[in-house]
């Protein structure tokens, strides 16, 4: 009787601990197929970056670097060759847009949603909710009114034209997670601020900007990625090579035949770089930022 | 993080007495005229960016016979069908997955720690090289991929942008590529912020597994599921980057969705009233999508 449960213990054991192992073992398939997933794009411009020939490129089914050079990226560098001859210029362009669009989205963001939320203001469903009817009407549905509109306001093939079609879009998805991410801080808070008379521009320094800053860093993230990401207002409103921008310049090189391809994948893979660094610099606080806006409604 | 668990720890209780008397100020005066004045910058870029370029584009695509001319296309048919599957299969599928994969994410294993940074490089890598880059890949017997095939497998693979539903597939999973990281990290961040006593209580109750996916999670995060997916829903019908870059409608504009076939139209074609038209009939969809999101926004808030 009691022999019988030991062994019928012993069998459950083995099979939770076969179990387990199965779990351990398929999570570990898992691992693997999610890194190849995730590098395969990034291998093949490597790949492509890589290989030494200049000028027109012939494919022979390599799936491994034959003699790897790093000439492609010391051409794109030294801006030798015509197509990137401009290329740090362009950065800079990207750079700018990048950096701009960040700024002034955090900026015009958390004043929004401090009105929004912290003041008289938030009881009005129809302003809050403003914000959302720019989704309404896609980024590059409204790229073509925009044209023109950039030609009235005498912003076109500017940067700042670029600069404000991403703070269009950046912004009220910016005030969505702000908003959410400030219920968190006690309304109470503000109000003990006002009872010492405190002004609103204090409040907003003061206690409202600090207390925010996982949720300021998640935000100035996503507009960041988004300018960078952003392709069909470049595209289509910067025309000169000097206004130009890297991620146009890439798309040129894509649209010309005899372009070298590896210059191209060279000259993507130093645009990758700074919001890859950036992202991993605020990575930290972008997960908590997220975090807590995400759930507490 | 820790100066907001301050706040937190600090609670409401203490200061209650402060709320009675803030309460009685008057309801307007300078706080309102302050509150305003924080608007005015995003009131100024919503009516300079968003409301006059639509009542542009409203106005230059007034004329109804460009919606017959359109229709008359046999091409915007096969668009739309197009949009509707990228839009469909992509967000959907990105969506289920991120949120699978972010329940992954959880487990307290240092090897799938370290798998996270690796998982989101795609996202943090910028579209366009990510897309030329798949667009290469896919490029025929000489691409990665087909290189891989008949090295590894000694098949011959597709001409991957010859076919239609090929491309239209490619299309597809390099959209979900790019993105699903980080809707993974906006779930697993919603899943971080479930207390951890929750799932002790449904494990002593014996849910694992499915189990506890269907009747834990899933309550939990449904709604933040739903506004993501309505969120990603609108960004990804206007999406030109992808099937611009990937197929580049390849071939012969049989992968075009309303986004590109729009620009082709307004930039290409010289035909910009065309253009508009051609992306504001996505608006009786779009309109739909913003009402329901709202919604769901409002459920939010009223629940806590």
């Amino acid at each position: 009787m009691s022999l019988a449960r030991v062994s019928g213990g012993s069998v459950l054991r083995t099979r939770s601990r076969l179990r387990r192992v199965l779990i351990e073992v398929s999570s570990l398939v898992l691992v693997v197929a999610l890194l190849v997933w995730s590098l395969t794009p990034v291998y093949n411009m490597l790949l492509i970056a890589l290989d030494p020939d200049e000028g027109d490129i012939e494919f022979e089914g390599i799936i491994w670097p034959p003699n790897p050079s790093l000439h492609s990226f010391h051409a794109v560098v030294t801006q030798g060759y015509w197509l990137v001859e401009d290329f740090w210029r362009q950065f800079g362009n990207s750079f700018f847009i990048g950096l701009m669009t960040m700024f002034l989205t955090v900026l015009i963001g958390s004043l929004a949603s401090f009105a929004l939320g912290r003041t008289r203001l938030r009881q009005s469903w129809l302003l809050a909710n403003a914000p959302l009817v720019t989704y309404a009407v896609p980024t590059s549905f409204l790229v073509i009114p925009f044209t023109r509109l950039m030609a009235s306001y005498d912003l076109s093939n500017t940067l700042w034209a670029i600069v404000a079609a991403n703070v269009t879009f950046a912004a009220p998805y910016a005030i969505l997670i702000l908003r959410q991410y400030a219920t968190l801080i006690p309304i109470e808070l503000d109000q003990a601020a006002w009872v010492d008379g405190a002004s609103p521009v204090q409040v907003y320094r003061r206690i409202y900007l600090p207390l925010m800053t996982p949720a300021l860093a998640a935000v100035g993230t996503f507009a960041l990625l988004l300018a960078w990401n952003e392709y069909v207002y470049q595209y289509v409103l910067l025309s000169s090579t000097r206004n130009m921008t890297v991620a146009v310049a890439i798309a040129q090189f894509f649209n010309s035949d005899e372009a070298p391809l590896n210059y191209m994948m060279a000259a993507a893979l130093i645009y990758s770089l700074p919001p890859i660094v950036i992202f991993y610099a605020l990575r930290r606080y972008m997960a908590a930022g997220l975090t807590r806006g995400a759930l507490k409604g | 993080m820790s100066s907001v668990q301050q706040v937190l720890a600090a609670g409401p209780g203490a200061l209650n007495r402060l709320r009675r008397s803030v309460w009685r100020r008057p309801r307007h005066g300078p706080e309102l005229a302050w509150a305003i004045a924080f608007v005015v910058p995003y009131a100024a870029v919503f009516l300079a960016f968003v409301v006059y370029p639509v009542a542009y584009g409203l106005w230059m695509a007034r004329d109804p016979s460009l919606y017959r001319e359109l229709i008359a296309n046999p091409l915007y048919a096969q668009t739309v069908v197009n949009t509707a599957l990228f839009v469909g299969l992509g967000v959907n599928v990105k969506m289920f997955l991120a949120l699978l994969l972010s329940g992954f994410f959880m487990r307290r294993r240092w090897w799938i720690k370290a798998l996270l940074p690796v998982y989101i490089l795609p996202w943090a890598l910028p579209s366009i090289p990510a897309f030329v880059s798949f667009h290469w890949m896919l490029i025929g017997e000489e691409g990665f991929v087909d290189s891989v095939l008949s090295a590894v497998l000694g098949i011959a693979g597709p001409l991957w942008f010859r076919d239609r539903w090929l491309a239209l597939g490619a299309n597809i999973v390099a959209y979900i590529w790019k993105w699903m990281p980080f809707w993974t990290l906006t779930f697993y961040a919603g899943r971080t912020a479930i207390p951890q006593e929750i799932y002790e209580a449904a494990a002593v109750d014996g849910a694992s597994g499915y189990r506890r996916f269907a009747h834990v999670i899933l309550p939990l995060l449904g709604n933040l599921y739903l506004v993501c997916t309505l969120l990603s829903t609108l960004w990804t019908i206007g999406d030109f980057t992808t099937v611009s870059l990937v197929s580049e409608g390849a071939p012969s504009y049989s992968t075009d969705v309303l986004a590109t076939l729009g620009i082709h139209y307004a930039f290409e074609g010289a035909q910009p009233a065309l253009g508009v038209a051609a992306v504001m009939s996505a608006l009786p969809v779009l309109i739909p999508i913003v009402i329901l999101l709202m919604r769901a926004l409002q459920t939010r808030e009223t629940q806590l």
